[in-house]
């Protein structure tokens, strides 16, 4: 008795038993750019490389990819690039939407929006990945360099950002993160992790931005509650380009020349890091500002600690309104370490650098013309060494 | 163990081979992917597009926008089977589902096919891939990767556009068809199909289980008889909410566009709009258009401040200009 559905369901069966053996797409420069690699990242199987080769490859839309455990790797940043100059559509140059992804070796150049994003895409690898905008700090370049979000457990791992007009290496909404070995250079803030819990940055340079290196919880996200980041052994050097972020998004209140700026969170370790050449301030410690709705928001930084930083140059042109006299009050520069002076001991704050701490005894959410600057000593109980994101094996296996 | 494979592979396409007449239900349900729109016999004449039986052509009380492109939207299902009515979510569809929307433009006094979208109702879930039409307009070839295809027209108030019409790939469709990584249906909910006379047909050629006589009903965004608070809900619903809802891409931005939603964006700060937000501080300023973000992006067509971010090579001024009047008419905050 011929009976088709168990026929097709019998050749179903053999096909799945057939060894699906990883295999390597190979994508080369040339003519038809778009659609070869938009195909290989649509047709790679779980377990695949998509390799693409050196070369410039002139992209007209954002590429995406929405396969598990695939590796795109190129010929390294230096060489293989992603041209997204003559770009027409989407959001970013690369969205990445699945899980136990590795993006090494390549570079991704004047996307229109964001560069690579990566949203809800667990344990990513972004290892030895370049995203620039060619032309110079511009408001017209993309916001994200590499961007991702809603993701539980990320690598950023020798990536180097050049002017993004938000945030370079911007983590997002996820948890159990690290970024070290990485540049962030000429954008409006170098690195920022936002509403993220457990987070590890160490051993990057951040040079020439707007601010250097954020530490932001804000309102009325899905995720929020942000804290556990550990800030350590970075240099952040002479973060002094204008703010080129248009005005609306958040970093476009970062005043030039900042190192580093914690805002809200809780449990934020920043220690033996390199700071220097900041017009405004090394290091930051603010409330969120602004009003909110969000009843379950908490607006202030708690139990955070600053150790064992090496200060340079700072405060020498505060941004900040009345900045110039308040420089010549302190015989031309202000101290290096400013807190925004909003709440009190319950807040558990603690500098032990050998510098001094200006506050600016602001009340929550008052204009910072009303700020009635004084020296302040933060003694905080120090916090509990923080015990560093773990990641899994497969993840550092994909960072060698 | 190759040749093996290659006899099954022949097996295989032998037994999703397009029947003599009717809809082949096996390129439905089957794994992979036919080659051409053909294989799956949903029209008896391709090209003139009429449907086979069991495939209803539907329409929507406000359909997305996508660059003036005239949509054919078309269901099917497999014979003795029918979709279980939902008063909120999309219709629940049986397996073997298909639904078909062609997009195209009237070229010399003709519609002139571009691309058909068909979403599939497998056992494992939905499946959504494009198809391109050739020259000739006899049969649309699978076309995974996406493409762009030059088009000109004229659009309602007749101005001449020509654009670079973007046919999305398989992840795009995902962009917008996800909820919670699951690709589901936007279109053929009950308020959507509800126009009086849609959902009843539906029952009563049996593809339909039931329809309740007080079935939710969207606004028409064009119906300048119904209240503008609901024809803006409802373009922001369709054209916005897929990905602006907290199972959507757009779920880390906090900004939620449904039509239940009593202050959409009002008051709201971007989080990672970048330049999207154009100056302004707010997604949506009760009383004035000028300062709202959303009313910036939506007459952008800059791929790093468009919204939606796919298939928007132009602005739909009418859609906007309406959108503009609903936050100028509201009160100040």
């Amino acid at each position: 008795m011929f009976r088709p559905k168990s026929i097709l369901a019998a050749v179903a069966i053999l096909f799945l038993a057939l060894p699906a053996a990883a295999k390597t797409i190979h994508v080369a420069a040339g003519p038809n750019a778009q659609e070869r690699l938009q195909g290989a990242l649509i047709e790679a199987a779980p377990g695949d490389i998509v390799e693409i080769g050196a070369g410039r490859f002139d992209l007209t839309d954002g590429l995406s990819l929405d396969v598990d455990r695939v590796t795109v790797r190129g010929a390294g940043p230096g060489k293989t690039v992603l041209s997204f100059k003559g770009q027409l559509g989407a959001g970013e140059g690369l969205l990445v939407t699945s899980d136990d992804v590795v993006l090494r070796g390549f570079a991704v150049e004047d996307s229109r929006g964001d560069g690579i994003k990566s949203k809800g895409a667990d344990r990513i690898v972004y290892k030895d990945i370049r995203v620039e905008w060619t032309g110079g700090p511009k408001a017209t370049n993309g916001a994200y360099g590499v961007y991702p979000v809603e993701s539980q457990w990320v690598l950023v791992d020798g990536v180097t950002v050049i002017g993004a007009s938000d945030a370079g290496i911007y983590v997002g909404q996820s948890a159990h993160i690290v970024v070290r070995n990485s540049t962030a250079q000429g954008n409006v803030a170098g690195i920022e992790i936002e509403n993220c819990a457990f987070a590890d940055v160490y051993d990057n340079l951040a040079t020439h931005n707007t601010g250097g290196i954020l530490v932001f919880d804000l309102p009325n996200l899905p995720v929020r509650g942000g804290g556990h980041i550990n800030v350590y052994n970075n240099r952040v050097i002479d973060n002094d380009t204008a703010n080129f972020a248009p005005p609306g998004n958040i970093v476009a209140s970062v005043r030039k020349g900042t190192g580093v700026l914690i805002m809200a969170n809780s449990d934020v370790s920043v220690t033996g890091n390199t700071l220097s050449g900041h017009a405004t301030s090394n290091i930051m410690i603010i409330s969120y500002r602004q009003p909110f709705t969000d009843a379950g928001y908490n607006p202030y930084p708690r139990r955070i600690t600053v150790s064992g930083n090496t200060h340079g140059k700072a405060g020498f042109a505060p941004q900040l309104p009345g900045g110039d006299q308040l420089a010549g009050a302190f015989g031309g520069s202000i101290p290096p370490i400013l807190w925004d002076g909003t709440g009190g001991p319950e807040l558990e704050l603690r500098v032990s650098d050998t510098v001094p701490v200006l506050s600016m005894n602001l009340a929550l959410g008052a204009e910072t013309e009303t700020a009635q600057p004084a020296l302040v000593k933060l003694e905080g109980p120090a916090l509990a060494r923080m015990p560093g994101v773990k990641l899994p094996e497969s993840m550092e296996a994909a960072a060698q | 163990m190759k040749s093996l494979a290659a006899a099954l592979l022949l097996l295989f396409a032998a037994l999703v081979a397009k029947p003599a007449t009717g809809v082949n239900d096996a390129a439905i349900t089957a794994d992979g992917f036919a080659s051409h729109l053909s294989d799956y016999g949903f029209f008896t004449d391709l090209k003139a597009r009429t449907p086979a039986a069991r495939v209803m052509p539907y329409t929507l009380n406000t359909p997305l926008f996508s660059d003036y492109a005239e949509k054919h939207r078309f269901i099917y299902m497999p014979a003795g089977r029918k979709a279980r009515y939902q008063d909120d979510a999309v219709l629940d569809f049986p397996i073997g589902t298909a639904l078909i929307k062609t997009f195209g433009y009237q070229q010399q006094g003709r519609f002139r096919p571009l691309e058909t979208r068909l979403l599939l109702r497998r056992a494992s879930g939905w499946v959504a891939i494009p198809y391109v039409w050739n020259a000739e307009g006899t049969d649309a070839d699978l076309k995974r990767a996406g493409m762009r295809i030059p088009v000109r027209f004229t659009d309602p108030s007749g101005e001449v556009r020509q654009i670079s019409y973007a046919v999305p790939n398989q992840n795009q469709c995902k962009d917008c068809h996800a909820r919670a990584g699951a690709i589901t249906p936007i279109g053929p909910r009950a308020r959507q199909l509800n126009d009086g006379h849609q959902l009843e047909a539906l029952v009563s050629t049996g593809m339909l289980d039931r329809v309740p006589a007080d079935a939710p009903r969207l606004a028409r965004w064009d119906d300048a008889t119904a209240p503008l608070d609901d024809r803006a809900r409802a373009y922001l619903e369709i054209n916005c909410a897929h990905c602006h809802n907290p199972q959507g891409a757009a779920s880390n931005s906090g900004l939620y566009l449904d039509w239940r939603q009593s202050h959409p964006g009002f008051l709201k700060r971007p989080v990672a709009a970048g330049r999207g937000s154009g100056d302004r501080e707010f997604d949506v300023v009760p009383g004035s258009a000028d300062a709202s973000i959303l009313i910036f992006r939506m007459e952008s067509t800059d791929p790093g401040i468009a919204m939606p971010e796919l298939g928007r090579a132009t602005v739909h001024k009418e859609g906007v200009g309406m959108l503009r009047q609903w936050i100028d008419g509201m009160p100040r905050q």
